[in-house]
């Protein structure tokens, strides 16, 4: 978990300025740690140790962090398939991820969800989906139910604030667009923050969809207030995100981020990324959020020295390897007790031919 | 626990407590339902209603009429036309865990909404290792017999029921449509509940108390040794009038109504058809891969020695649903099939 804890910003200063070292460490930590578990996960999926679909995040580690940042902890957070990010941003045990993955009875669904489903109930993520755009209703659905809770239920005083996140490729989903036009009438409290990526797998965002340098207008058209944000730098991140979604959150409302960042590698694991350029890869590199971080507390901030940074590079390769030896000697879900389990809350009699469903084992993270 | 909201303490369900079916509390089906439905809001606020016209219109089929001046504009909710982004929206308020119910005006509009009912409501529980499940029910029109043509004449019950995960209950009279509705709106796990415009102003006596009726138990409506005739839904009515048909000429048939599709009440099935040893299967979906075809493996696979007849069924043409009245009516079941394939399996 790696939300913010801040001091006052003086007068005429960033909001990140506000914000502890302690707190800036943390999240510096926190994209390290995605950035190690990424190439980990790359290894074991090219070992074929992790099968199916897999999305890498590397790269994109800011946009998780700093708008994850930005919020409280048990805001609704929920997200598409690239999604491993999200997961160890929000506080996932990097050992349920990547057991997850490995399809072991530890990971985070108990080996039935993989890599495009990561749900994590104590912190809050709602999934991991695996179809493009299909999480953009959720997320509306998780503002309404949020705000039915406050104003229906009379149950909670707190105002709360749903970030739904989907990738450019979503934009031209008709999901996403009935979702909208749902959370601008209803005046739900959902954030979409389109991880722009550039590329809808191999398609350019120019060629997926209309106006792409001006997404904003889009949300417009459905009454939501818009922001385009540089992925790439986690304190621009935060200074631009925090206020917008504090502003979300007290008016109870919806709003759209046009998220700018990059993908280091291609949409899966499957793709041989011969619609762009190792130029255009290098120069995105060269503004690596990361390496802005560690510039940043080591040379504006100094609260980190060299030594202190390869020792938490250290620390978290030995993090990250210990869930790569955990996921491996998980034992695999059972046949009998798990196949059928967690198909129905109440297994019924006769609900099947097969009459095999079952209670689940509890699931690790419960 | 499978939401993200406590469980909050409701009186146990008393699945007992079967009042009369017997009364002059006359009342139409689609009142039936709205009693489910009040009732259940009355006792428990994280139930609403959301859907296309169900509030300022009182419902496009006046189920809902009168509830938005209860229950007002936060629980009785209404839309625009945008079955996938509503349904997905119900799906996440159930995660987080409210009690939604989703009025499709036709189920023939969840077709737009495949990818949630299809892809998420059902599946979210396995595919978060048991972190979250779907309390939701979708409730609305099914079925052909209003001269609405291909595209609004839709029986979901087929297709929808080769999915695990989803409760499918599809009710007959307006007993049974009150007693399961309330039974589907406590229900921890989804719930389909597929209604008939055609059946929405039928009559029956509905007790006033409060009553639960069971997923999973099918109801004898007529009882005889000749034949088992098996349906759910609106064809039970036409399985009625022909086993009346039929009785004139002498043949008595056990007629069953399944209530529900999953659960199937096999064994209620199996129980007759080891007294009769034929059975017809009257469904108003397409025969391909339909629930006859379903039943029909089962009991093969659970009777067969007590078969004396292969096992026969009456489904809706295999054909796109016509619009004119004569098409339409030889399209879909009727008595005047029923009383053919029985008579079959009788005589033969």
């Amino acid at each position: 978990m790696s939300q913010a804890t801040t001091s006052e910003p003086a007068a005429g200063k960033r909001p990140s300025d506000g914000l502890s070292d302690e707190t800036l460490l943390k999240w510096l930590y926190d994209m390290q740690l995605i950035r190690e578990f990424e190439t980990r996960t790359m290894q074991a999926y090219q070992q074929a140790k992790i099968g199916g679909f897999c999305h890498i995040y590397s790269g994109q580690e800011a946009c998780a962090v700093g708008t994850i940042g930005s919020v409280e902890h048990d805001d609704p957070v929920v997200t598409a398939y690239r999604d491993h990010g999200h997961a160890l941003a929000r506080g996932m045990d990097p050992k349920a991820c990547m057991a997850e993955m490995f399809g072991k009875i530890t990971g985070c669904a108990k080996g039935k969800g993989g890599s495009m489903h990561m749900f994590d109930k104590p912190n809050h993520l709602y999934g991991g989906h695996g179809i493009v755009g299909a999480q953009t209703p959720l997320g509306a659905g998780l503002a309404f139910a949020t705000k039915y809770e406050r104003e229906v239920l009379k149950t909670t005083d707190k105002k709360r604030v749903c970030l739904c996140y989907l990738g450019d490729g979503a934009l031209n989903q008709g999901a996403f667009h009935e979702a909208q036009n749902l959370a601008g009438l209803f005046s739900l409290p959902v954030i979409y923050i389109v991880e722009n990526n550039g590329y809808s797998m191999g398609t350019s965002i120019a060629r997926g969809t209309t106006m792409p340098d001006q997404l904003t207008l889009k949300a417009k058209g459905y009454g939501i207030e818009g922001l385009e944000i540089d992925g790439m730098s986690v304190l621009d991140v935060y200074d631009k995100f925090k206020p917008f979604a504090d502003a979300c959150r007290d008016e109870q409302r919806p709003g759209f981020v046009d998220l700018k960042t990059y993908r280091y590698q291609g949409h899966s694991m499957s793709d041989p990324q011969k619609y762009r350029t190792k130029d255009e890869v290098e120069e995105f590199k060269n503004r690596d959020s990361i390496a802005n971080l560690v510039d940043h507390l080591m040379n504006k901030r100094e609260c980190l020295s060299e030594d202190e940074w390869t020792e938490m590079q250290k620390e978290i390769r030995e993090r990250v390897k210990e869930a790569v030896k955990f996921a491996e000697e998980s034992d695999a879900p059972g046949v009998e007790e798990e196949l059928y389990s967690d198909v129905m809350v109440n297994p019924s009699k006769n609900m099947s031919p097969i009459g095999k469903y079952i209670e689940g084992a509890k699931n690790p993270l419960l | 626990m499978t939401t993200t909201l406590d469980p909050i303490e409701l009186p146990e369900i008393d699945f007992d407590h079967a009042p009369s079916r017997e009364g002059n509390r006359e009342i139409q089906f689609r009142e039936a339902l709205r009693e489910a439905m009040s009732e259940e809001m009355r006792r428990d606020k994280r139930v609403f209603l959301m859907g296309e016209e169900v509030a300022e219109y009182n419902g496009a089929y006046k189920v809902s009429q009168g509830m938005l001046d209860e229950f007002g504009a936060e629980r009785i909710i209404d839309t625009p036309i945008s079955e996938n982004g509503f349904a997905g929206l119900g799906a996440a308020a159930a995660m987080y865990g409210l009690r939604p119910i989703i009025e499709f005006m036709s189920w023939s509009f969840s077709l737009v909404a495949a990818d949630q009912i299809l892809n998420n409501v059902p599946k979210m529980l396995y595919m978060s290792g048991g972190q979250w499940g779907c309390p939701i029910v979708f409730r609305g029109n099914d079925g052909a017999g209003g001269q609405l043509g291909s595209t609004h004449s839709w029986c979901v019950e087929g297709l929808y029921s080769n999915v695990p995960g989803v409760k499918i209950v599809i009710p007959s009279n307006p007993y049974d449509a009150k007693g399961l509705l309330k039974t589907a709106i406590r229900d921890d796990d989804p719930v389909f509940f597929l209604e008939s415009e055609r059946m929405l102003g039928d009559k029956a006596h509905v007790p006033e108390e409060e009553y639960y009726i069971p997923f999973g138990k099918a109801r004898l409506v007529r009882e005889g040794d000749a034949c088992t005739l098996v349906s759910f839904g609106r064809p039970v009515h036409f399985c009625v009038q022909a086993a009346g048909r039929l009785a004139e000429e002498g043949i008595e048939v056990d007629v069953l109504d399944m209530r529900t599709i999953r659960p199937l009440d096999i064994d209620s099935v199996i129980e007759s058809v080891k007294k009769t040893n034929r059975i017809v299967v009257v469904d108003q979906c397409w025969p391909f891969a339909s629930v006859a075809s379903e039943v029909i493996t089962q009991v093969i696979e659970r009777a067969f020695d007590w078969l004396d007849h292969q096992p026969l069924r009456v489904n809706t043409e295999d054909v796109p649903t016509p619009y004119a009245k004569n098409l339409e009516a030889a399209y879909q079941p009727n008595p005047d099939r029923i009383v053919a394939a029985v008579k079959k399996a009788v005589e033969a």
